[in-house]
């Protein structure tokens, strides 16, 4: 024990004796435990972000878009089958039993006048449970109503940017804005949403009823997409497969024939983004890790190089009476102790740059404490590794030899 | 029997490819303690082979070598490793002392491998040991900022601390200009009559002639080993020096 103390203290000596040249060797392994902590909360941090974006979307959320129809073998892309009319809205909301809310997209687009000043934006026709579906509130003012719906009333709820656009100064509330020369009363303004996961900004809209946007702007009978929300997380599956096969059954397929339309509920989205970000995310740490081994044959060099530069020195210890396994344990602490330093600095380093990435940029990074050990223990396996060889090559030198080396 | 070094028929051979020198041929040594021995001889004659077999830092191809009534011959690596902790102190002719590090934590070096327990204070051990050589007020030194004699006598200290059965010298004044050699001389002459044994090797005669008894050596053999007659002390010889200087 008494021993074991002794070596571990001359280790360290060595290690303060020559700053610099220890500084150096750990330099690899701090810059590899820095790279894979940053790399990883780098990745870990715009997946959370963009799992918190997907979540914005509204809880408990199903989309349904039109598919793509074949003629002959031939698709014509996705849309081509534009079929989606008010009925089968209709008809999934009042067959539907796992569907809490249900609302139909329509999606125009123009150049709106108001207040003075123009904007041109996405003008999206739903219905008023389109707010609850996606887990919005108005600022001020007021929604639409089903009344509305039903009457093709010209009203609308300006997104935020959208009023700041047209009414920097005043609460447009009440006001008029012609959207393609329909002018439409101003009734509501919705409360700000930010950006979207695939950087959108959310809040440059107009919605309004959707009958209106249909009949009065766009004109035909086929809406764009469906949203609806799924009474609970755990039945989401259920109530996607609840609305395909009444959403079949609206369009009158045959058994066996494919869907002409795309459902897809949050849950997915989600899994598909984070399975990508994950993916991601080993990459990054992959890469870094690859620094680390790096590091690891940089220490392995330097004690290479250090053998025997300090040959005389393990003779003289040789020679006083040091055994062996002495100067074996006295070397492989030197490396384990510099790769352990490198280690604990590289962890500074990383949260040092990990603070300053979430201050200056618009990166967002999340520290994982279970990737912080392991690098560390990483950091130490490395020393343990790539100090054996080196370490062995000291302790297997001949006193007489080593001392008489110049 | 009071012989501290006993051996007997010891040959050592080295193989050099086909080629195998037999640098020694069937020594023959007893040295008793509190002697005071030099070995002498020409470069080749084996002398620095004979010093590494009795420091242990090399094993003999044949014979018997008593240390203080251990078969040495018969022990392993780490059994060779305490032997020379233990029982040897060594002082070279480049001084071999640890670059960057104190003369107290050079002379401290020994105890730090030493697994007996026997030292209590290896700290004041090496206090003393220096202070027996007479570097008591260099103990935090640096080895460059000692003299040569200095660093030699750090040495001294070093091969006293683990309270050695023998103190052995290779050459240990050749590095040094002949004022100080008697001096670092003195500082052996003084630990013997303290009852030290010290074996030293050298290839000058006005070197050997500080010890009681030489052993000269050739070609691989014992040729001579007759006592000291004149032998010399160097404390007057140093005082001797002092007196012309003026």
């Amino acid at each position: 024990m008494r021993q074991l103390r002794n070596i571990l203290k001359v280790s360290i000596n060595s290690i303060m004796k020559n700053r610099t040249r220890s500084l150096l060797t750990s330099l690899g392994i701090i810059i590899g435990v820095c790279a894979v902590i940053v790399m990883v909360a780098i990745g870990e941090g715009s997946s959370a972000q963009i799992e918190k974006q997907i979540a914005d979307l509204g809880a408990n959320l199903i989309v349904v878009f039109p598919g793509h129809s074949r003629s002959g073998g031939v698709s014509r892309g996705a849309g081509s089958y534009n079929r989606f009319t008010m009925d089968d809205v209709e008809k999934l909301k009042q067959e539907a039993t796992l569907i809490q809310w249900i609302s139909p997209m329509v999606r125009s687009g123009g150049q709106i006048i108001g207040g003075g000043n123009n904007w041109s934006t996405e003008i999206s026709g739903v219905s008023p449970e389109y707010l609850s579906i996606r887990d919005w509130s108005v600022a001020s003012g007021e929604f639409f109503t089903d009344r509305d719906v039903i009457a093709n009333r010209k009203v609308a709820v300006l997104g935020m940017t959208v009023a700041e656009e047209l009414f920097p100064d005043q609460d447009p509330v009440g006001e008029n804005v012609r959207i393609r020369n329909t002018p439409f009363k101003v009734i509501g303004v919705l409360a700000e949403k930010g950006q979207s996961g695939m950087g959108k900004d959310q809040d440059d809209i107009i919605l309004a009823p959707s009958t209106t946007v249909l009949y009065r702007l766009k004109g035909g009978r086929y809406i764009d997409m469906i949203y609806a929300s799924g009474i609970s997380t755990e039945l989401l599956d259920d109530a996607q497969e609840e609305m395909r096969v009444l959403l079949r059954e609206a369009q009158r397929l045959n058994p066996g024939e494919d869907d002409t339309f795309n459902i897809r509920n949050q849950a997915e989205i989600t899994e598909a983004v984070s399975e990508m970000s994950r993916t991601m995310t080993m990459l990054l740490g992959a890469i870094a890790g690859v620094s680390l081994i790096v590091g690891g044959i940089g220490i392995m060099n330097i004690m290479l190089v250090s053998v025997t530069e300090r040959t005389r020195e393990i003779g003289i210890r040789l020679s006083v009476g040091a055994r062996s396994s002495d100067v074996l344990i006295q070397f492989l602490t030197e490396a384990i102790v510099l790769s352990l330093i490198g280690g604990i600095i590289g962890i500074l380093l990383a949260i040092l740059t990990c603070t300053v990435i979430n201050s200056f940029t618009e990166l967002y990074t999340l520290i994982n404490p279970g990737i912080v050990i392991l690098s560390f223990c990483f950091a130490g396996g490395v020393g343990v590794f790539f100090g054996y060889y080196p370490a062995r090559k000291a302790s297997a030198l001949n006193p007489i030899d080593a001392l008489r080396y110049e | 029997m009071d012989s501290v070094i006993e051996t007997k028929q010891l040959t050592k051979t080295y193989r050099v490819g086909e080629v195998s020198v037999e640098a020694l041929r069937g020594i023959n040594l007893s040295v008793r303690m509190d002697e005071f021995l030099a070995i002498m001889g020409s470069s080749g004659s084996g002398k620095s082979t004979l010093m590494n077999l009795l420091g242990c830092l090399d094993q003999a191809t044949s014979g018997d070598y008593f240390l203080d009534g251990i078969n040495v011959n018969s022990l392993n690596g780490n059994e060779y490793a305490d032997i020379r902790n233990q029982k040897i102190g060594f002082v070279f002719q480049v001084f071999n002392l640890l670059p960057r590090t104190s003369a107290l934590e050079n002379v401290e070096l020994p105890l730090v491998y030493d697994r007996t327990g026997r030292i209590k204070d290896p700290r004041r051990s090496a206090v003393e040991a220096l202070e027996r050589v007479g570097l008591g007020d260099r103990q935090h030194h640096k080895p460059n900022q000692l003299s040569g004699g200095e660093q030699q006598r750090v040495a001294i200290a070093r091969a006293l601390v683990n309270r050695p059965a023998i103190i052995l010298a290779d050459e240990p004044t050749g590095n040094l200009d002949t004022k100080t050699s008697i001096d670092v001389l003195s500082v052996f002459q003084d630990l013997n009559d303290q009852g030290i044994t010290v074996i030293l090797v050298t290839h000058e005669q006005e070197i050997a002639v500080y010890a009681k008894r030489i052993v000269e050596m050739r070609d691989g053999t014992i040729r001579r080993d007759l006592p000291v007659l004149k032998r010399r002390n160097a404390r007057q010889d140093l005082a001797k020096l002092g007196a012309e200087e003026k």
